[in-house]
């Protein structure tokens, strides 16, 4: 496997920048707009101590996104914070189910968040991140190998504390049990998306930059089969789309406009 | 932390105390001991100290809501970072203080939940800087920056209090403090190197915030409005000095900054007089902090109704984690 150890390497061969840049991508836009629909949350979570773990989950995984970002911005790509912030939708390569609104009402006014879809949405996730995240720690690019190391370090306690969250409601009273269920019988009509490297997948994989689609996909399935209780009987769907090809709803456009609210006010400006 | 306690006179009773306990008690708190949870102490000081922590903690909690509404418009990935940091602290140092006062309270047989309804029902007041709406960017960086800095101040006051599980609890939050006011500080820094409409949303803030962080630190005694906590606080030496020696360190820390980075506040009388020692200025209108604090301030109802749609909202939570009796 060739090894390539910095951005200056890798913009050597165009096809593989293309893969690459693709592939992170993928793995910074997953994290930003998982910590926007975290940040949502702050002050509306069960009790205070879910608050203080789940903002420092939600404050970590956007140093994550910024991680992965900083390193597009090594490739050329742009600007971290442009990146973030400019990108139009069809540009997005976030899977579609994490864009998902965390219920009825703005994160203003109203809130009827869903604790059910944020445990869910989260163990699905984390179990997601931590086999993807471990099928680029031998990535032929060097820095990525090097980031996600750093990331799993993190990361496995914010899977360990989702792990626990669907444990103890999956294992309580039936009104529980029941809502944990139907956010699971959600999530399979929609997490193929996730599970999906896009595009780019075959090329990613012939690049030894990821261990490959149908690796990430079976470790996955292995973890959440060994920890929920029921695994619905249907095959994973991806029923909106695939946002690994830049498909998005209308919940990521309301996402971006906050995100980028203040910033688009003044593009140019030091903020 | 401000001492304005709306009934603070109606708590002030020793007479059920044991005279001679209460000689000992004072004699150890005037010898700089530390009070622990188990050890005695009068009535009126346990009382006290939770209204000051409840509120202290609450108002931590409530306080997170301001800032929470620009946390992810946040205009850049650092700055995004800087204040997800910055709530995720707000919200620990409001689990850390409900802490403490949960301890204080069970003697009288209450605990968290109670104290979570109290603030809904509104007989747990939270500061009056938190009922304030926010309207730009520039307000992030005006809360960590004056109201942070207020907050340093009237807390760095009670660093040596002599009831042992704050005192503890506020060398951390102090120190996380200064983080924040030095975030706050940095947002202000960028807008007023800015262009001319960053310093335009920045003299707009402070204008709309100055009259909020004069009355931070509570009126000047209880003829203001008609009641104040500050002596007995003093007495029991949790906190030093009095809300307007309080006002008058922050106006030395902070009015020289603001003029120096080009800013004005909205009180053409403010000066400092050199004869007596002490910043002049405008006073707030108290009769209208005393309406914010009941509630009736500009954001009040929407920032309670915040906590009370995520209280209703996941009382399935609380039930499948901790099944309690059914009660009709």
């Amino acid at each position: 496997m060739t090894i390539r150890e910095t951005a200056a390497d890798a913009k050597q061969d165009p096809s593989y920048l293309k893969a690459l840049t693709e592939l992170l991508y993928q793995l910074a836009d997953d994290d930003f707009i998982t910590s926007f629909r975290g940040s949502e949350w702050l002050g509306l979570a069960p009790h205070i101590e879910e608050d203080v773990a789940y903002s420092s989950i939600t404050q970590n995984t956007m140093g994550h996104a910024v991680l992965f970002y900083d390193l597009l911005e090594e490739l050329g790509a742009g600007k971290a914070d442009v990146l973030a912030h400019e990108r139009p939708p069809k540009e997005r390569r976030n899977g579609i189910y994490l864009e998902k609104k965390n219920g009825e009402g703005s994160y203003l006014e109203e809130p009827y968040y869903d604790w059910a879809l944020t445990v869910v949405r989260n163990y699905l996730y984390e179990t997601f991140k931590k086999t993807k995240l471990e099928a680029v720690a031998t990535s032929s690019y060097q820095p990525l190998a090097m980031v996600a190391q750093k990331v799993l370090m993190e990361q496995t306690y914010h899977l360990a504390h989702w792990k626990m969250w669907l444990k103890q409601l999956q294992g309580s009273n039936d009104d529980a049990r029941k809502r944990i269920q139907s956010r699971i019988k959600e999530a399979w009509n929609e997490f193929q998306d996730v599970l999906e490297l896009g595009s780019e997948s075959q090329s990613m994989e012939q690049f030894n930059l990821i261990t490959g689609e149908q690796i990430v996909k079976e470790r996955w399935l292995e973890d959440v089969t060994a920890t929920l209780n029921n695994i619905p009987d249907a095959p994973l769907d991806k029923r909106y789309g695939s946002g690994r090809n830049g498909e998005h709803t209308a919940d990521l456009e309301q996402a971006l406009g906050i995100l980028a609210e203040v910033y688009v006010s003044d593009k140019q400006a030091i903020w | 932390m401000y001492n304005y306690i709306e009934d603070g006179d109606a708590v002030a009773n020793t007479h059920g105390d044991d005279p001679e306990k209460y000689a000992a008690f004072m004699a150890r708190i005037e010898a700089g001991e530390k009070i622990e949870t188990d050890d005695w102490m009068p009535d009126e000081y346990r009382q006290s100290l939770i209204k000051l922590i409840s509120m202290h903690g609450i108002s931590e909690i409530m306080g997170a809501l301001p800032e929470k509404e620009w946390t992810p418009k946040a205009p850049t990935l650092r700055r995004k970072l800087g204040i997800m940091a910055k709530v995720q602290d707000e919200m620990g140092h409001g689990q850390l203080l409900l802490r403490v006062t949960e301890d204080l309270m069970k003697p009288y047989g209450k605990n968290r939940e109670n104290l979570m309804q109290d603030l809904l029902n509104g007989d747990l007041k939270f500061h009056n800087v938190f009922h304030m709406p926010t309207k730009t960017w520039a307000d992030a960086g005006m809360v960590g920056w004056l109201v942070d800095g207020a907050a340093i101040i009237s807390q760095t006051n009670m660093l040596d209090a002599s009831y042992g599980p704050y005192q503890r609890a506020l060398q951390r939050i102090c120190a996380e403090e200064v983080f924040h006011a030095q975030h706050g500080e940095s947002i202000i820094m960028a807008l007023a190197e800015g262009t001319n409409e960053q310093r335009e949303i920045l003299q707009e803030s402070l204008n709309r915030w100055w009259p909020s962080l004069l009355m931070f630190f509570g009126p000047g005694s209880a003829s203001t409005t008609g009641s104040s906590k500050q002596d007995v606080m003093m007495k029991y030496r949790i906190r030093k000095s009095s809300n307007e020696e309080l006002r008058q360190a922050f106006l030395d820390k902070y009015l020289p900054r603001v003029f120096s980075l080009g800013l004005t506040v909205p009180d053409e009388t403010v000066h400092y007089d050199k004869d007596e020692e002490k910043w002049i200025y405008k006073q707030p209108d108290w009769d209208e902090f005393k309406q914010i604090i009941k509630n009736k301030g500009p954001r009040s109802k929407q920032r309670l109704r915040l906590r009370e749609i995520a209280y209703e909202n996941n009382r399935w939570v609380r039930q499948a984690l901790a099944p309690e009796p059914v009660r009709s």
